[in-house]
């Protein structure tokens, strides 16, 4: 539901999404080092494999988007790796569009990394598993909630008649923004027992050799 | 979905042609299509997308289901605009009325929207997932981006090959997924699972990279060549996009 297929949005609006895009992309790869290349690659498979499951939400089922995640666990990375996701979706699914890559990427992207400056440094240290529960139960909700307000925009900006529009897809990502909150939390939980030097995102910078 | 995930196979004269030639050619497309303001012009670029497809040798059972992906996003669209847009009224619903220009708008974005998913199925969706990612470094793509979506879509049949064997450890021990709070628990639990070892496994692919003397950069090795039947093809293809925005005019 977070890809907004091509005919859809105005000639501003796409412009506006391809250049803070582009923008967002420069600005990440630059900070990301080919040292860091593979596990970005893992994580941005990782990422694309787990949107494929089917998660059972009422009478029908959704995907997981999983940006607030990303934006924990990854960064500025988490730029990229959703643009390469997003890229694959589209030329092999048939999801989304061509010209609205931009917008649909800034879409995911700015989510992300606003969880990424607002919720990744409360993880510092050791975070217990309460905590991080609720930094990913947050998470989950706003890269959702964020996404879903975006999108909203992206169509409400295009044209006075898709705000009805706009205004059910909102209502449409609530249940879905509880339910990838839940999921991101349990995530989060899982990941603080099993393996915590994966969620201090800075000591793991420096430890990598 | 499992064993056939990201490997396309194009056949005959469409997996010929350069990546380079399909990718410009997707964008193109798009271009020309989403300017078109007209029911015919917009159906015509439907059935030149659909002509490609078939041309690419695509099942139309698959593309039936990759299209039907982009429906629900653009159902709530088509429910809403003839509801929403002035204009003359042809329809009453109740409090409701449906007008004329707001179908026609419904109309167009159904079009366009299959339209251009279906050129782009049937251009690059037919490239292996490694071809595309050489093509897009050729074009200027950045380097690293090109890197990371190579190495992306070499993890993500590992992947899920992962995901398919803690799915199966799942369905062993009698997990049936529902709508409630223990099934999405236990989805994160295998997220998390599948984190964890993709984490493992990133280590061990970067110290495999250094044995094999990664310096930092990597090198891009293909061998596409663009040949004198992709200029035809391009010069053909040009034509095409000129004569839709035409009848566009022409039907105006």
């Amino acid at each position: 539901m977070a890809h907004i297929p091509d005919g859809v949005l105005s000639a501003p609006v796409l412009i506006t999404g391809g250049v803070v895009s582009l923008g967002l992309i420069g600005l990440a790869l630059r900070q990301l080092d080919y040292d860091r290349l593979p596990q970005a690659a893992v994580l941005s498979a990782t990422f694309f494999v787990a949107s494929l499951i089917n998660v059972p939400l009422g009478p029908s089922t959704a995907h997981l988007l999983l940006n607030g995640l990303m934006g924990l666990l990854l960064g500025w990375t988490a730029v990229p790796a959703l643009l390469v996701a997003l890229i694959l979706q589209a030329a092999f699914f048939g999801f989304g569009g061509v010209l609205v890559l931009g917008v649909n990427t800034m879409n995911v992207a700015l989510p992300a990394l606003f969880c990424a400056a607002l919720l990744a440094p409360r993880l510092k240290g050791r975070a217990t598993p309460r905590r991080a529960f609720w930094i990913g139960f947050l998470a989950g909700l706003l890269g959702v909630l964020l996404t879903g307000v975006m999108v909203a925009m992206s169509l409400g900006l295009s044209g006075e008649a898709y705000v009805p529009a706009a205004k059910i897809l909102v209502a449409v990502y609530i249940p879905l923004a509880l339910v990838e909150g839940l999921i991101t939390a349990t995530i989060m939980a899982f990941l603080s027992r099993v393996a915590p030097e994966f969620l201090d995102r800075e000591g793991r910078h420096h430890a990598a050799p | 979905m499992t064993a056939l995930l990201l490997s396309p196979q194009a056949k005959g004269w469409m997996s010929e042609r350069d990546p380079r030639l399909r990718i410009v050619a997707a964008i193109a497309f798009a271009l020309v299509t989403v300017s078109l303001a007209t029911i015919a012009g917009a159906a015509a670029a439907l059935v030149c997308a659909t002509a490609l497809a078939m041309t690419a040798g695509m099942q139309p059972r698959a593309l039936g289901k990759r299209l039907l992906a982009l429906e629900g996003f653009v159902l709530i669209l088509l429910l809403t605009l003839p509801f929403t847009t002035p204009g003359t009224t042809v329809l009453r619903l109740g409090p409701l009325t449906a007008s004329a220009e707001g179908l026609h708008l419904a109309a167009l974005i159904l079009l366009k929207a299959n339209a251009v998913v279906l050129a782009l199925l049937a251009l690059v969706g037919t490239l292996e997932p490694i071809v595309l990612g050489h093509a897009l470094a050729r074009l200027g793509a950045p380097e690293k981006l090109a890197h990371l979506l190579l190495m992306t879509v070499r993890q993500i049949h590992l992947l899920h090959a992962e995901l398919g064997r803690l799915r199966q450890a799942m369905r062993a021990r009698a997990f049936v997924p529902r709508s409630d709070s223990h099934t999405w628990r236990s989805y994160g639990w295998l997220m998390g699972m599948l984190l964890v070892r993709s984490l493992d496994h990133a280590q061990r692919v970067l110290a495999a990279m250094r044995c094999r003397c990664f310096d930092g950069r990597l090198y891009l090795l293909d061998s596409t060549a663009w040949a004198t039947k992709d200029t035809i093809a391009a010069l053909g293809f040009t034509v095409l996009l000129l004569a839709l925005p035409l009848l566009d005019l022409v039907q105006r």
